[in-house]
């Protein structure tokens, strides 16, 4: 698949960035013309992987967050979010509605919101060295109408 | 401030503001369950009205708010979502726990 554009960031594992970047990916992503339902779903799931680094993949140490967003032949957004924290033991338990080691406040609906609201996502990891989400979505033109 | 609260009788109605991630929602809780716990409501109104974006956080923050509900026997409607937070709250199935509008 041909890169058509590209751009990579990493920051503070710091629960201050993820609207930072949310608003990072959804102004990169705003050049496929996206329908305002489309940037929202982006944005939200950029809002769940990246919190999901800060609380789970470092929860006890400082870590960076890094980013890459592209878009692909064929209006495809493609967006990578690494973290070199604690790894995920079982990827297919991680993924299950509801599912959080967490106690509490944590719904347990991070991957099924990046599920549902992109059109496909993959989820690499290894104990002890990090995690990889790479989400794709395409974004569909508009029809116009003359006039 | 990204909670307001005003309290009418037995409702307690808190307009929620700004965005509500993992970053902000830990405030909001902690200022939502002062009000329960020194008014004691019949009825939490969760307004949504001022708020420009929701994930997940925000459904761990009804979710734990509808339990110190249920130990009151008290009820929660949630109220002026936007489209992308109706969405969000969907998914989650939050319509099973509260009346929605
Ligand atoms: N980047 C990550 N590093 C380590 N563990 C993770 C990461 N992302 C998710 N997890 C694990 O997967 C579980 C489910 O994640 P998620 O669906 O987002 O729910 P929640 O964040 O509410 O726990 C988390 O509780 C955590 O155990
Ligand atoms: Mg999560």
């Amino acid at each position: 698949m041909k890169i058509i554009n590209k751009f990579t960031m990493n920051m503070y594992a710091k629960s201050a960035n993820e609207g930072f970047a949310r608003s990072c990916i959804s102004a990169f992503a705003a050049q496929l013309d996206p329908t305002l339902e489309e940037l929202n779903d982006i944005k939200t799931a950029v809002s769940e992987a990246v919190t999901n680094c800060i609380v789970h993949a470092y929860a006890s140490k400082l870590g960076k967050i890094y980013i890459t967003a592209e878009i692909i032949e064929e209006n495809i957004l493609r967006i990578k979010i690494r973290d070199t924290g604690c790894g995920i033991e079982n990827i297919e338990l991680a993924l299950t509605p509801l599912y959080t080691t967490v106690g509490g406040e944590r719904a347990g609906l991070g991957f099924a919101v990046m599920q549902s609201f992109m059109d496909d996502v993959k989820v690499t990891s290894r104990v002890g060295k990090g995690t990889t989400v790479t989400m794709k979505k395409k974004i569909l033109p508009r029809i116009t109408v003359n006039g | 401030m990204a909670v307001e609260i005003k309290v009418k009788g037995e409702v307690v109605t808190a307009y929620l503001s700004g965005d509500i991630d993992h970053h902000s929602a830990a405030s909001m809780r902690e200022e939502i369950d002062n009000t329960i716990d020194c008014n004691m409501p019949s009825l939490l109104v969760l307004d949504f009205g001022g708020v420009s974006f929701m994930d997940s956080s925000g459904i761990g923050l009804i979710m734990g708010r509808y339990r110190a509900l249920q130990k009151l026997g008290a009820k929660l409607h949630i109220t002026g979502a936007s489209p992308q937070i109706a969405k969000v709250m969907k998914l989650a199935g939050m319509n099973k726990l509260a009346l929605i509008n």
